[in-house]
Formats: structure tokens, sequence, C-alpha cells
């Protein structure tokens, strides 16, 4: 399941943005793409994290992507869902964090229901993500309204989902708008709950990382349209 | 280590956010229980000695106690509950069967250790360790 993407199965951007099917190299760079952003934003996303939480999501995330990129790095997996996969195992292991099984099970899911193909459309990345989306809110016990990362989620695979799949854009916007709407909740799952009504009025840190992971999808998809044989990967 | 046992037993594992709760926990239940050579270990915070929680040292120390009889996990809070249970949902690393227990971990694990050491199977481990949450202490 481990093998070398070769050159042609680079070339994915001949349909242009919104069409075109998807390959690993694809997935790589979107994987990539947050963890520059979280690399970007880790301080932004401790700094939440000190109000309502323990003040670790940023240092956590980062721990954990770049050892993702790094992975990444040595080996493109061959097909999308095994990226994935592999990002979420890293995740699991090395965040150390609550946002380690939860970040990891949103990928290892959504790679788990992409399948072994080479390619995917952006219809079953749709799908997938939704899947990946539920089996989080499963393992944190969390529904929509909680002021956890599901607030992001959910309304970005819906956008996604409306769209046919075809409009990260969307995606990316309603993740932003939804982590913005974290501020007046609060929180009744995790460290955050602890503090009840004080939770209030602060934006919620994991939704926060979760707005960034879906407009590094957006940001591999644009990538993607600008640059045909485009190889990604911004080190 | 596992066949100098006549019996198997089930295996404990204590998971902590911090390496030196998990494994004074691990200690002190097995001293307060009276079975010193007790299957159970502490798998706490990050390889690095960090706070945290890992999959990977939950996973070692799992293998280490198993000795076919099944592993009882008990977890302080947060993202070892989360760690537990992600890997019990989709990872194929923890020895089978494997349980998330839910129980106060110091109480809970005096009472998993205790309940092991006289040949509970797993599931009378779990109860064991489950009731623990209705000792009162006023």
């Amino acid at each position: 399941m481990s093998g070398k993407v070769t050159n042609d199965a680079g070339g994915s951007g001949e349909g242009g943005e919104g069409t075109s099917e998807l390959d690993a190299a694809f997935f790589a760079r979107w994987m990539t793409a947050t963890a520059d952003a979280v690399a970007r934003e880790a301080d932004r996303l401790t700094e939440l994290d000190s109000a309502i939480g323990d003040a670790d999501h940023g240092e956590n995330m980062r721990r954990g992507f770049e050892a993702a990129r790094a992975e990444l790095g040595e080996e493109i997996p061959a097909t999308p869902g095994a990226v994935l996969m592999t990002v979420g195992r890293k995740l699991v292991s090395t965040v150390g964090g609550a946002s380690g099984p939860l970040y990891g099970t949103l990928l290892r899911r959504t790679g788990k229901a992409l399948g072994s193909g080479e390619r995917v459309s952006r219809e079953e990345l749709a799908g997938a993500l939704s899947a990946g989306v539920e089996a989080v809110a499963q393992l944190g016990g969390a529904a929509a309204g909680d002021k956890t990362m599901l607030d992001a989620l959910f309304p970005a695979v819906e956008a996604m989902t409306d769209s046919g799949g075809k409009d990260f854009e969307a995606a990316r916007a309603a993740a932003e708008r939804g982590a913005e709407e974290t501020v007046p909740l609060q929180a009744r799952k995790g460290r955050a709950s602890y503090l009840g009504e004080r939770s209030v009025g602060h934006q919620d840190p994991g939704a926060t990382s979760a707005a960034l992971l879906m407009a590094a999808l957006a940001a591999a998809d644009t990538a993607q349209g600008a640059g045909p044989g485009d190889s990604g990967g911004s080190e | 280590m596992a066949e100098a046992k006549e019996t198997k037993q089930v295996g404990i594992v204590l998971v902590s956010h911090s390496k030196e709760v998990a494994d004074s926990v691990a200690q002190l239940a097995a001293g307060l229980a009276g079975v010193p050579d007790a299957p159970v270990a502490g798998a706490g915070g990050r390889p690095d000695g960090g706070l945290g929680t890992s999959e990977e040292l939950i996973v070692e120390a799992a293998r280490q106690v198993d000795q076919g009889a099944g592993v009882a996990l008990l977890v302080d809070l947060g993202s070892a509950v989360l760690t537990v249970k992600a890997l019990l949902a989709d990872g194929d690393e923890l020895p089978e069967p494997a349980q998330l227990v839910d129980a106060p971990l110091i109480e809970g694990s005096v009472a998993a250790v205790v309940t092991a050491a006289g040949g509970g199977d797993l599931a009378a481990v779990a109860a064991g360790a489950e009731e623990a949450y209705t000792y009162r202490k006023v």
C-alpha cells in the first residue's frame, strides 16, 4: 500500500479546479499545506487555548503535523486513502493531547472511506470526509454547538456536500465562519467545559485548527489548478 | 514472564497524562492489593516525558502485561480517554480482548489488581474497577 507516486500520477491538474479527480499527490499537498498553516498559526492556537484550555494546542498540532510532513517527505503513499491514514496514524502517535486521537480519527476514517483507488472524485472526498467527521463526533461524544472542532467541520462538510464536492472554497468559508461562531458558545466538551460560563466569549482552538485544515484543502486545490505538473509541497 | 504463572491473569494498563502518576499508581495498586508481581503497568505522559498521552506507550504497556487473558485499560481524563477509545476503534495494535474500563484511576486500579489476582476474567476485572465509583468517602 505504499509505493512511490509516479510522475504521470502527479499531473492531475488538467481538469482544472473544481472538476478534476484527486490523486495521492494532491492529498499530500493538502496535508503539507495544513502543516504550513499550523506552523504559521501555532502561537495563535496556543493563545486561544490558554484562554479556555491548557495552552498546548498550537505546540501539539505543530509537533504532529511536522512529524506527518517529515513522513510524507520520505515517501508519499500510493493512494489518497493511504496518505490520510498515514498522517492520521502519525498524529495519534505524536500529538500527545486530545487533538491527536480526534484529528487522527478524522483523517484515518476519511482515508479508510476513500478506499484504495489511486484517484478519487471530489464527491467521494465529500462523502468520506462526512464519515470522518461523524467518527470524530462519536469518539468525543460531542454534537454541534458544544464549542468543539465539530462546529467548523459540520458546516464545512455540509457546504462541500451541497456543491457535489466541487466547492472547496465554500467549505473553507463555512469552516471559518463556524469557528468564529464558537465565540458566544459555552463549552460542553473537553477541558474548556470545566470553565462553564467562563468559556463564553472565546473562540474555540479546536474549531480554529479545523478551519485551518479546510483552508489548506482549498489552498491545495488552487495550487493544483494553477500549475499543471506542479509537484506541490511548499517547504 | 507470562509463563511463570499457572493461570493467565488479566493485564492492567494505567493511562495518565503523567508518567509519574501512571507508574506510581501501578506500584500503589500492586502494593495495596498485596500482589507485588501483578501484571499492571503504567503508560503515562508522552515518550519525551512531557505531560500528555501516547498511543505508543499505551500499546507497549498493554503488550507487556498481556498474558493472554485480556487487558483492562484504566485512564485519567481527556486525551487519555480519547486515545484509548481511538485505539480500540481503529487500531489492531492492542492485544485481544482489550477493554476501556470506566473507573476512577486510583481506586479502580486497586480493585482491578485484586480481582485479576483472584483469577477474575476481563469482565470481572472491569466490573470490580467500575464498582469503585460507588465507594463513598463521607
